[in-house]
């Protein structure tokens, strides 16, 4: 009977009929003025949140580009080079590389006589968009790497030199490849950057912590941040959806 | 036609003891090959032979290790104006055709003129128009390349190459990814080209073809030239055995 009821206890916990004490969705309650006030906080962080992602991923977009096309060349130097890239970035983790970035970078443009100042909002963004450029460099390697040869060799016979060929023949063959996997590379890093809040970025985990802080009620805070990013990246994979029926539907002509 | 008798210097196209390895595999041994302006050559031999490689080699589709290799008096060498020049004049149709299936047939022959020759949109157009009659499928002109038939396909790839008008026209294998009944509308139109006096090279197994327009004919076999003649010599008394073999076999049924 004993141990029954021992199970029973984080059931009860869970469907809130506990005592009062351990429960507190008072403070995210949007019908008391103080919830109300809560809720606002931490979702204005929203913006930062989004603001930061989007920037990371079209800067990640650019640079994964510009990475992937050495890694497509005859030459095994090129090869090498995005290999080099590749590997190094990928290797490093995003908490140490955020460090770096913030801490870091400062001080070697300090050493070389630039004054650009890193706020926590581009050394974010910065991190954000180098960790994920590596992922990027081999998605657009595997995409262009997946049309077929001749293509190329079409487009040289017709007297097309590299970059109109890509241009105009393999990137946008390799676009509908390229976009789903990079649409998903964009959820994380909606995900990541939650690291932001470590150097001080107040987004959306950043909010929730100063709030746990000053409330204590880190159950209630985390799982609305929780809900928070789930509603992000549903938004987003909604997205990705569309755009692969979208992609797909065309291939049919 | 006056093809064999042109003096040297008007050569459309001379290879000089062309010497060509895939790593260790040594898969082009001393080709001596010319052709004259307005001449047509039509290769033929066993797979794995060598023939593709020697059309890929005249356009820098493949680069060669030794020797020399000459396109209406330019020397084919590494420097990339002389890739450029070689590849403006040579034009080239695919086995597989190498349509660029995210275009319109139209956008198809327009691209190498719009983008490499600088020419407008209306000019490339009506020259568009003007090779696709010529192939006799002016009609498909808004289609996409996978709209057409096969061998609809292979006269479009004709058409994008005459659009650059070049001088000399390489046929690897036109026709071996045909349907039979598709062959011969495609034969058709390069029978057309050869009797207006367009500089051909031609690997192919179409016999009947080659009877019909060849000025020289070539047998390659393992690497090297086995065989060169004119088509009446060639296919009455060939010397070696293995060209004997060989249009045995092909002549067989």
């Amino acid at each position: 009977m004993k141990k029954l009821l021992l199970l029973a206890l984080p059931v009860l916990a869970l469907s809130g009929c506990s005592s009062s004490s351990t429960w507190g969705w008072y403070v995210i309650n949007p019908m008391t003025p103080g919830g109300w006030i809560n809720i606002k906080f931490l979702i204005s962080g929203m913006g930062d949140t989004i603001l930061i992602s989007v920037i990371a991923a079209a800067l990640s977009i650019v640079v994964g580009l510009v990475v992937a096309l050495p890694g497509l060349s005859k030459k095994r130097g090129w090869r090498l080079v995005n290999r080099i890239y590749v590997e190094f970035i990928r290797s490093i983790p995003l908490l140490p590389m955020l460090f770096w970035v913030f801490y870091g970078l400062p001080i070697i443009f300090r050493e070389m006589g630039l004054n650009i100042p890193i706020d926590p909002f581009w050394g974010a963004v910065i991190t954000l968009a180098l960790s994920d450029s590596a992922f990027t460099a081999e998605i657009y390697r595997a995409g262009i790497q997946s049309i077929a040869k001749g293509q190329t060799e079409a487009a040289q016979t017709i007297g097309l030199n590299y970059l109109q060929t890509m241009r105009y023949v393999i990137l946008p063959q390799a676009i509908r490849r390229i976009l789903p996997p990079l649409a998903n590379q964009f959820i994380y890093i909606v995900k990541m950057s939650a690291f932001a809040s470590v150097i001080g970025m107040q987004e959306l985990t950043r909010r929730a912590n100063e709030l746990v802080v000053t409330e204590y009620r880190p159950l209630e805070i985390y799982t609305l941040l929780i809900l928070e990013y789930l509603v992000l990246v549903l938004i987003i994979s909604a997205g990705v959806r569309w755009l692969e029926r979208r992609m797909g539907s065309d291939e049919r002509g | 036609m006056p093809a064999q008798t042109q003096p040297r210097s008007t050569q459309a196209i001379e290879l000089k003891g062309v010497n060509k390895w895939f790593g260790t595999f040594h898969v082009l041994k001393n080709i001596n090959l010319s052709v004259g302006l307005g001449e047509k050559v039509v290769i033929c031999g066993p797979s794995g032979s060598g023939k593709s490689t020697v059309v890929r080699c005249i356009n820098r589709l493949e680069e060669h290790q030794e020797g020399t290799i000459r396109v209406d008096g330019v020397e084919l060498t590494n420097d990339p104006k002389s890739v450029a020049a070689i590849r403006s004049e040579v034009g080239m149709v695919f086995q597989q055709f190498n349509l660029f299936p995210h275009l319109t047939v139209l956008e198809n022959l327009t691209l190498g003129p719009i983008k490499a020759r600088g020419m407008t949109r209306s000019e490339a157009e009506a020259r568009a128009m003007h090779y696709l009659e010529r192939v006799h499928i002016p009609d498909q002109a808004r289609k996409r390349p996978s709209q057409l038939s096969g061998g609809q396909q292979q006269r479009v790839a004709i058409a994008r190459s005459l659009c650059m008008e070049p001088k000399v026209l390489l046929f690897d294998e036109p026709t071996s990814a045909l349907d039979p009944e598709m062959i011969s509308e495609v034969l058709d139109v390069m029978v057309t080209l050869a009797e207006e006096g367009m500089t051909m090279v031609v690997v192919t197994h179409e016999m009947g073809f080659a009877r019909k327009v060849a000025d020289q004919m070539v047998f390659m076999d393992a690497g090297e030239i086995v065989e060169q003649g004119p088509p009446e010599e060639f296919f009455g008394s060939p010397r070696s055995p293995r060209c004997q073999k060989f249009l045995s076999q092909i002549l067989q049924h």
